[in-house]
């Protein structure tokens, strides 16, 4: 066996887990010292993953696999694909550069970066495992942590956002551990040996009503994650609530599970059940996009307002799995990806403005583009990868997702609407993103000096980190996508040809 | 050479990148930078035009070269140079006009705290036009003419404390944004049809396609123009762009990133030729937006905003030119108004750079004491108003030729009214500003040679363009850049006569109303005060749509957010208050003593024991 | 000759005894001493079958054996948790012990 690659991205915040618990708890810098170093470690294999995953082989590679419960058919499994390469370099990068966005942390320095760190180890091994089990398991351990994070270390209503948060995302796993039991239940006896190999139970062709409604209940379990509207509530109210770090993986990385999930679990195991809810998603999606935006619009705390972009950006990301073609997919999670580090970028640096100015109201700010130029530059990056811009990640994503919407030709609802007055509708979301962006941007950063906000410090030190490598990616696979594009296509390919081999189901839709 | 083309694009964005991350502290360095880097472009432009005079490239046959960009099955993307003499002319406007507007920003920027930073986006900008120009296909023209909107973005509101500024970039945006989305979609329509965004497999893949389909393609790919080249109904957010320093106008919202709206329009000329309902509404768009920004300029005072308005209204003539099919008209004008506009511009600059004034009824007599600025600003109005034989009575010409010989007599004209209202205005602004008493107390001085050496350059190119395209050139600009057939331009003694009477009829005329009597303040004020409030207020268009923007947007916003709080937020928590309900009323089950559990505990075991033993026990009888 | 209708019987009136003073006592220790009561009626119920039904195997002792010791165990944390109560409140009396309501 190989040098256990995987093994070590998911196992190195653990390692720095345990060792930040033996550290005394007055030793804060050797305590983010030693979370930086861990998340480094993970950072740089998954660099690692990324150029050296097999485009021509396609697949599931870096593969380990240790047996755990035999007669349950439960593997310790890991292995990456095109469509989980990108989003554990995501998790690397954010998890990276939230470290340093918390490095000003204070209070409880010790328990905190545990916490981090064992809600990123959720979330690595989402992505990477190969048994559904263990999916699941890394799953809650991604959405626990989540609640003690928020609930000790959090700002605006923090009790009640936490408690909100955690209640949404439980009653989603809920649902959607009953569709992966009865998944793992049909399988198993239709294979004729239980296993929660997500491959082999992939490869069995479940039963059609079987599939609309456990496809139903992993839509609406995974859904709320992404999140769908209606219920997308407890994601600005989180995000405007957690610390920092925490908004930055909670945006950046975990509403990305939900969507990987719909697209791990729910399209590559029950085509015909995805389909048969596409159009539900479609219109659902389009709510995201339109009502997202023009609520941002109206928010005047500024986590609100990109608590808010992000419902609406995901709405891209649906509108990319509801559109089931090959540039649909690839955009969908080329987005997610493009979101994610954007969105991370934006909470660093509403970080770094609250942490020194201790508010976050939009009408107080004016003109701090003259005591923070390089926080003001950072955020308009962010802003422009937001709108799309051309030359940032964001633009390419929207662009294939767009072009798969547009060139899907489907009637909904018996002919009322169809799927492509909803991309062009979608794409007019752009515009009103322009709107709110470049608002608030103005509001906060232009317009003339203001001696009250002269005591504010430009980011220095470690705070330059976030903004520069987040910048620095967004900016990198906005002018030369294809190495990020053609990671994710050619196993993007294999989940289409799969999709478009299932027969559709006639039904309400 | 040519091959090394890619080249022309690239060294502008490497000095952006040097600028910023290097030489940013070092001032004079940074401008430096950028103006070597885009004279080293103008060079190479120079000898990419001179070699596709010497190859022989013509329009039928261009060169391309193309490097894959993005590429999924059934989907690329390409990054490309498509090189033909559009292009190579193109090319030497832009680099030119940005080359001497570099030069004299040095003069004008001089002491301002973001030199560096001006000449860095200075920089990004003539890359990503020049990107714009050589694209191969509608995408990565697409890619571009995103990024010099956001180029016009940073440098409207490179006066970041200015509030005016900071709306008006916000503005510029946005409302370019609206264009954009109808050109995004137009893209996505080409792709849809025809699979591909190349220039020239779409040229061919228009052969026999469905009229219906491209009349769409083309009205929507036509949105962006509309807002990039400030097109009615979307022109508002130019006059407002003027916020930006002056170079900025003059290179930005003048010479070149507003003619990119041309530019496309030239570039994809078979799809508009494809689909003559969608070519009829462009011509009448330029025709409408040519006369009602002439009749707003008459209005204005401030010198920049006049200038804006005739650009508004110059774009309207190229467009118009496009619009009745003659690309060489439009391009030939596109050209020549380049280098006058941005003569006027500069010139104006150097005024506000003297004076700190921009109202034109605060000035006055400047002619004595600027004698260069005031010469090529004269200069630069005589080739705007059409003046033979100064560089726009040709191209102006051209153009009314065009709309007279193609059939579209009511265009011609409403052009040539336009033209009669171009040279009163820029006479109005000449007679009022630089002749006549001085209205107000300012002690005027003629600029540094760093600035009055570019204009006195692009004086002599606002004279001399012109000529490339006279009727009496043998192989002129007509059988250089054209659509589908050389175009010989052959002189219509009677359009030309027209176009030179009425021009000299508005000079005439605004130094009877302006020049003979100066008054200190708007005449039209007096005599018909409503007229002139309508005018001023440039027809309310701005006013109305702000206040679409604020009822409708704002108000959607508003009651979506009031929705989200109380309606789905309302019933989620309700929900969780139910749950929280119906547990305070089942609490009172506990309470709280051992033994009464123990009971309870006991009592189902005794029922659960007496279920189970049913069976033995033989049912329930 | 006594039967195992015999050792049932007793077993249940122990049962019930147990069951009784676990009930009805107010005291904590009387109330541990009922559960022991319960327990040790299980043990002879255990012990009775395994005689009477299976002798060949030792089963009931088996499980006999690890009721004592669980008892024990129980018992010892029981009065270990009485004491501590005790200490604190001055009282064994279980009417009192209601903090876990509501």
């Amino acid at each position: 066996m190989s040098f256990p690659v995987l093994s070590t991205i998911l196992l190195a915040p653990v390692a720095g887990l345990l060792t930040i618990l033996c550290l005394p708890e007055r030793e804060e810098r050797l305590i983010k010292i030693t979370a930086a170093v861990a998340t480094f470690v993970s950072l740089a294999f998954s660099v690692y993953v990324f150029l050296a995953y097999d485009k021509a082989k396609a697949g599931l590679q870096f593969l380990e696999t240790i047996p755990w419960v035999q007669p349950f058919g439960i593997n310790y499994a890991l292995g990456v694909d095109g469509m989980s390469v990108p989003l554990v370099l995501l998790t690397a990068i954010v998890i990276f550069t939230g470290v340093f966005a918390s490095w000003d942390m204070e209070h409880r320095v010790k328990e905190f970066f545990v916490f981090l760190l064992m809600l990123v180890t959720g979330v690595f091994g989402v992505f990477m495992s190969r048994d559904l089990f263990f999916f699941y398991f890394f799953f809650e351990v991604a959405v626990i942590p989540m609640y003690i994070l928020i609930g000790v270390w959090g700002s605006t209503r923090k009790e009640y956002s936490a408690m909100k948060l955690t209640l949404y995302l439980l009653v989603g796993s809920a649902f959607a551990l009953i569709g992966l039991i009865s998944l793992y239940l049909a399988g198993s006896a239709a294979l004729g040996y239980p296993t929660f190999d997500i491959a082999t139970l992939g490869s069995v062709g479940y039963d059609l009503s079987f599939q609309r409604w456990v496809s139903f209940l992993i839509l609406f379990g995974f859904g709320v994650l992404v999140p769908i509207w209606p219920l997308h509530l407890w994601s600005p109210d989180g995000h405007v609530a957690a610390p920092t770090a925490v908004s930055m993986l909670h945006a950046g990385v975990l509403m990305k599970l939900g969507a990987y999930a719909l697209l791990r679990v729910g399209a590559f195991f029950m085509p015909e059940g995805i389909k048969f809810w596409a159009p539900l998603i479609a219109v659902l999606c389009l709510v995201n996009v339109v009502y997202g935006a023009l609520v941002a619009m109206q928010q005047r705390d500024l986590k609100f307002v990109i608590g808010y972009s992000s419902v609406s950006h995901m709405g891209y990301v649906l509108l990319g799995v509801a559109a089931l073609n090959l540039f649909s997919i690839t955009g969908a999670v080329t987005q997610m990806f493009a979101h994610g580090i954007m969105t991370a970028l934006f909470f660093a640096l509403v970080g770094q403005v609250y942490h020194k100015s201790h508010t976050r109201e939009i009408a107080l700010f004016g003109g701090l583009a003259h005591q923070m130029p390089r926080v003001a530059a950072g955020w308009l990056i962010g802003g422009l990868a937001s709108l799309g811009l051309p030359g940032l990640n964001n633009f390419v994503a929207e662009f294939l997702i767009f072009i798969g919407a547009f060139t899907r030709e489907q009637a909904l609802f018996g002919g009322l609407l169809s799927f492509r007055v909803i991309a062009v509708l979608a794409t007019l979301g752009v515009v009103v993103t322009a709107i709110y962006v470049l608002r608030v941007f103005k509001h906060v950063f232009l317009g003339p000096r203001q001696a009250q906000w002269d005591h504010l410090r430009d980011a220095h030190g470690a705070e330059v980190v976030p903004i520069a490598v987040l910048c620095g990616v967004l900016i990198l696979f906005g002018i030369l996508p294809s190495p990020l594009v053609d990671v994710i296509q050619v196993s993007v390919g294999s989940l289409v040809a799969k999709l478009e081999s299932a027969v559709q189901i006639g039904g309400i839709f | 050479m040519i091959e090394l083309a890619w080249l022309i694009p690239l060294l502008p964005a490497i000095a952006f990148f040097i600028i910023i991350f290097l030489v940013r502290p070092l001032r004079l360095f940074s401008a430096l930078t950028a103006v070597v880097a885009i004279g080293l472009s103008f060079a190479f432009s120079l000898a990419v035009l001179a070699e596709v005079i010497w190859r022989g490239i013509s329009m039928e046959q261009p060169l391309e070269l193309a490097s894959r960009w993005l590429a999924l099955p059934g989907l690329t993307v390409e990054a490309g140079l498509l090189i033909d003499p559009l292009t190579a002319v193109m090319l030497v406007v832009v680099t030119s006009v940005s080359l001497l507007v570099a030069i004299y920003s040095i003069g004008y920027m001089h002491g301002d705290p973001g030199f560096s930073v001006f000449f860095a986006y200075i920089s990004l900008f003539v890359s990503s036009m020049l990107g714009l120009v050589v694209a191969n296909n509608y995408f990565q023209m697409f890619f571009f003419w995103e990024l010099v909107g956001l180029c016009s973005y940073l440098l409207i509101g490179f006066y970041l404390h200015r509030p005016t500024a900071v709306a008006a970039n916000i503005k510029a945006f946005v409302v370019n944004r609206i264009g954009d989305f109808g050109f995004m979609l137009g893209t996505f329509m080409l792709f849809l049809g025809f699979g591909t965004f190349n220039f020239l497999e779409l040229a061919e893949a228009f052969k026999g396609a469905n009229p219906a389909f491209l009349t769409l393609t083309a009205l929507l790919v036509f949105c962006g123009p509309v807002a990039k080249s400030a097109q009615f109904p979307l022109h508002v957010w130019l006059p407002d762009a003027m916020e930006g320093p002056t170079p900025v106008s003059a290179l930005i919202h003048a010479a070149t990133m507003v003619a990119a709206g041309v530019y496309l329009l030239a570039r994809g000329f078979i799809l508009f030729a494809s689909a003559p309902q969608a070519q009829l509404v462009v011509a009448y768009i330029g025709g409408f937006t040519a006369i009602l920004a002439a009749t707003m300029a008459l209005a204005q005072e401030d010198i920049k905003r006049i200038l804006a308005y005739s650009t508004i209204s110059q774009l309207g003539y190229m467009v118009m030119a496009m619009g009745v099919g003659s690309l060489t008209a439009g391009m030939f004008h596109l050209t020549t108004h380049a280098f006058f506009k941005a003569l006027l511009f500069l010139a104006a600059g150097s005024i506000y750079h003297a004076l700190d004034e921009l109202n034109i009824y605060r000035m006055g007599g400047l002619a004595k004491s600027m004698k260069i600025t005031s010469g090529t600003l004269v200069i630069g109005a005589l080739a705007l108003a059409g003046v033979p034989p100064f560089s726009g009575f040709w191209s102006k010409d051209e153009i009314l030729l065009a709309a007279y010989s193609h059939g579209y007599a009511g265009l011609y004209v409403l052009a040539t009214i336009t033209a009669f209202l171009t040279s009163f205005y820029i006479f109005r602004l000449v007679f009022v500003a630089l002749f006549g008493r001085e209205r107000a107390a300012f002690h005027a001085h003629e600029a540094p040679g760093v600035m009055t050496v570019p204009l006195v350059l692009l004086a002599v190119l606002a004279v001399v363009a012109g000529f490339v395209g006279a009727p009496f050139v043998a192989h002129g600009f007509g059988s250089f850049v054209y659509f589908a057939e050389p175009e010989h331009a052959v002189p219509n003694i009677t359009v030309m006569a027209v176009s030179t009477a009425v021009a000299l009829l508005g000079i005439g005329g605004a130094w009877w109303v302006y020049g003979r009597r100066q008054p200190a303040s708007e005449p039209l004020a007096a005599v018909a005060p409503a007229l002139h409030r309508l005018l001023y207020h440039r027809y309310y268009i701005d006013d109305f749509y702000l206040w679409i923007f604020r009822v409708i947007v704002l108000g959607l916003g508003a009651a979506f957010n009031w929705c989200e709080r109380h309606v789905v937020d309302g019933i989620f928590d309700g929900l969780a208050d139910c749950i929280r309900a119906s547990g305070r009323r089942l609490r009172r089950v506990q309470v709280g003593r051992l033994q009464s559990y123990a009971l309870v505990i006991f009592a189902a075991v005794v029922i659960i024991v007496f279920w189970m033993a049913l069976p033995v026990l033989g049912g329930i009888r | 000759m006594i039967g195992l209708g015999h050792y049932l019987v007793v077993a249940g009136g122990l049962f019930a005894i147990g069951l009784f003073g676990a009930l009805a006592k107010r005291n904590a220790i009387a109330i541990l001493m009922g559960i022991e009561l319960m327990l040790n009626a299980v043990n002879l119920n255990f012990i009775a079958f395994n005689r009477f039904l299976a002798p060949a195997q030792v089963v009931g002792h088996v499980f006999a054996v690890c009721v004592i010791v669980v008892a024990a165990a129980e018992v010892a944390v029981g009065l270990a948790i009485v004491l501590g109560i005790y200490r604190r409140h001055l009282s064994t009396d279980v009417e009192h012990f209601d903090w876990l309501k509501w």
